[in-house]
């Protein structure tokens, strides 16, 4: 097994929060192309996972790679790494003080020292392609839920990362504005773009995913393919999540995401 | 010689180098004291141990030294110990050091009410922390600091007169000097006083024009209708 073939490899991920231990060992790799889902009730540190892949969240112990290339604090490196990972939030974080536009353009100005006029057109780009391109001019306070986070998609993508992350990016939205969303999503996946995600959406989760990992307690319970962890889980803890969630959210296998 | 006499010949050509004193005062401290407020701001909040706890020795420091004993040690004070200034740069240095230190607690208190999700974004989209603090979190908290720090300014302007203890001849000190000299002190003080109050009302035009171009939707009410 040559370890260069995997875009991302998390190793053995410990995180404590004084004194409780909110990730307790988790590791899996990540091939190119691939959408990773990660399940599991509230507070079992999914989102603490995704912040230790880019390190917005410094791991107390175990390591990263991406590309073959270990991923270390150390101050410089970091944000470059950070640059090749696109995270999207929950609560979308878009800088208030700036236009959609001005949202997008600005790591690319800044970060990646893009001229003015290139900068803008590859963010008018990106906007198009998540459909807010006649938004453009707006301020995050005049966009609705689902526009904002299209927009912090956009924002993410203008860098063109190796890998996206996202951390429930439709939990904080209303349910008729989730779609919006998870379509774009569903495009990037089938355009190839490396995803990890923690969503509660089950729907997308069965019909995007390719490996579903459920997460439990700081640890990976069980992980395979959705047709695996939603018909033929290993563990009665998976099931009985799964259960719950259909009962809260309906049938999955009638949802397509 | 007559009211009308005494303003023409004397009080307004006085009161004219006075106020551009004055004026220049107010010039050359709003900037700097701006920059310092800001530094020392960025400071406490993303410092480490010993930058911070310097910042908020810093503030205690100006804050607790009232100006005009300021002001006498950096021009009466320092010459001794081998370190001597103009008038005009001693009384701006010692303007500069207690805006700074005033501005600074308005603009940390706007900094540390920006959500810590805009800096987590920055540094997620790979921007260094301070280009975080310079291109997300500073435009938005300076905005925030506006009314606060167009205070300071304001009374900046005013406390510029303290200057005429250390010699620097601005608006109040020239009047003084005139009305002294032909004993009208009724007329060059109301006099004084209303080139004040212009001054003043020109600051606060500036501020609110400032203020709202700098204004984005979703900071809130707004004041100006």
């Amino acid at each position: 097994m040559t370890e260069i073939t995997y875009v991302l490899k998390v190793e053995d991920i410990h995180k404590s929060y004084s004194g409780t231990e909110v990730l307790r060992g988790v590791s899996f790799n990540v091939s190119k192309g691939e959408t990773k889902v990660f399940i599991g009730p509230s507070g079992t540190g999914k989102s603490t996972l995704l912040r230790c892949v880019n390190q917005l969240t410094i791991p107390d112990k175990g390591r990263v790679w991406l590309n073959g290339e270990e991923v270390v604090h150390s101050h410089n490196k970091i944000n470059v790494y950070r640059q090749k990972m696109g995270m999207v939030f929950q609560n979308f974080y878009l800088f208030d003080h700036l236009t959609a536009l001005g949202n997008v353009e600005i790591s690319l100005i800044k970060v990646k020292k893009m001229n003015k006029r290139d900068a803008k057109e590859k963010a008018m780009e990106e906007l198009r392609q998540v459909g807010m391109e006649q938004k453009a001019h707006l301020y995050p306070a005049e966009l609705s839920g689902g526009q904002a986070q299209r927009v912090s998609i956009a924002r993410a993508l203008a860098m063109d990362p190796e890998v996206m992350l996202f951390d429930e990016p439709t939990s904080a939205l209303d349910p008729e504005l989730t779609g919006e969303v998870l379509d774009v999503m569903k495009n990037l996946a089938q355009s190839g773009m490396t995803m990890l995600v923690v969503t509660h959406e089950m729907g997308f989760a069965s019909s995007v995913a390719n490996e579903i990992l459920f997460m439990e307690d700081g640890k990976i319970l069980e992980s395979g393919s959705p047709e695996k962890i939603f018909y033929h889980p290993e563990f009665e803890r998976t099931r009985k999540f799964l259960s719950k969630m259909t009962e809260l959210y309906g049938d999955l296998s009638q949802k397509n995401g | 010689m007559d009211s009308i006499q005494f303003i023409q010949e004397h009080l307004l050509p006085a009161l004219m180098e006075g106020g551009a004193m004055t004026v220049k005062l107010i010039l050359l401290s709003v900037p700097f004291g701006l920059i310092t407020g800001i530094i020392i701001a960025v400071g406490r909040v993303y410092g480490n141990k010993p930058i911070s706890a310097l910042c908020r020795l810093y503030v205690l420091f100006f804050k607790g030294c009232p100006l005009l004993l300021l002001l006498f040690m950096l021009y009466f004070g320092l010459p001794p110990l081998g370190i001597s200034f103009s008038p005009l740069v001693a009384s701006v240095l010692g303007f500069v050091l207690c805006n700074g230190a005033y501005s600074s607690e308005y603009i940390r208190g706007a900094i540390q009410s920006i959500k810590t999700g805009q800096i987590t974004a920055a540094e997620a989209l790979g921007m260094t922390r301070f280009q975080g603090v310079v291109h997300i979190i500073l435009p938005q908290a300076f905005r925030r600091a506006l009314p606060g720090v167009g205070n300071e300014i304001i009374y900046l302007i005013k406390y510029s007169s303290l200057a005429y203890m250390i010699t620097c001849i601005e608006l109040t000190g020239a009047g003084k000097i005139v009305a002294a000299r032909f004993f009208r002190f009724t007329e060059t003080f109301i006099a004084i006083g209303i080139i004040y109050l212009i001054l003043v009302s020109i600051a606060t035009k500036v501020l609110s024009i400032v203020e709202k171009k700098l204004y984005y939707p979703g900071m809130g009410p707004t004041s100006f209708k």
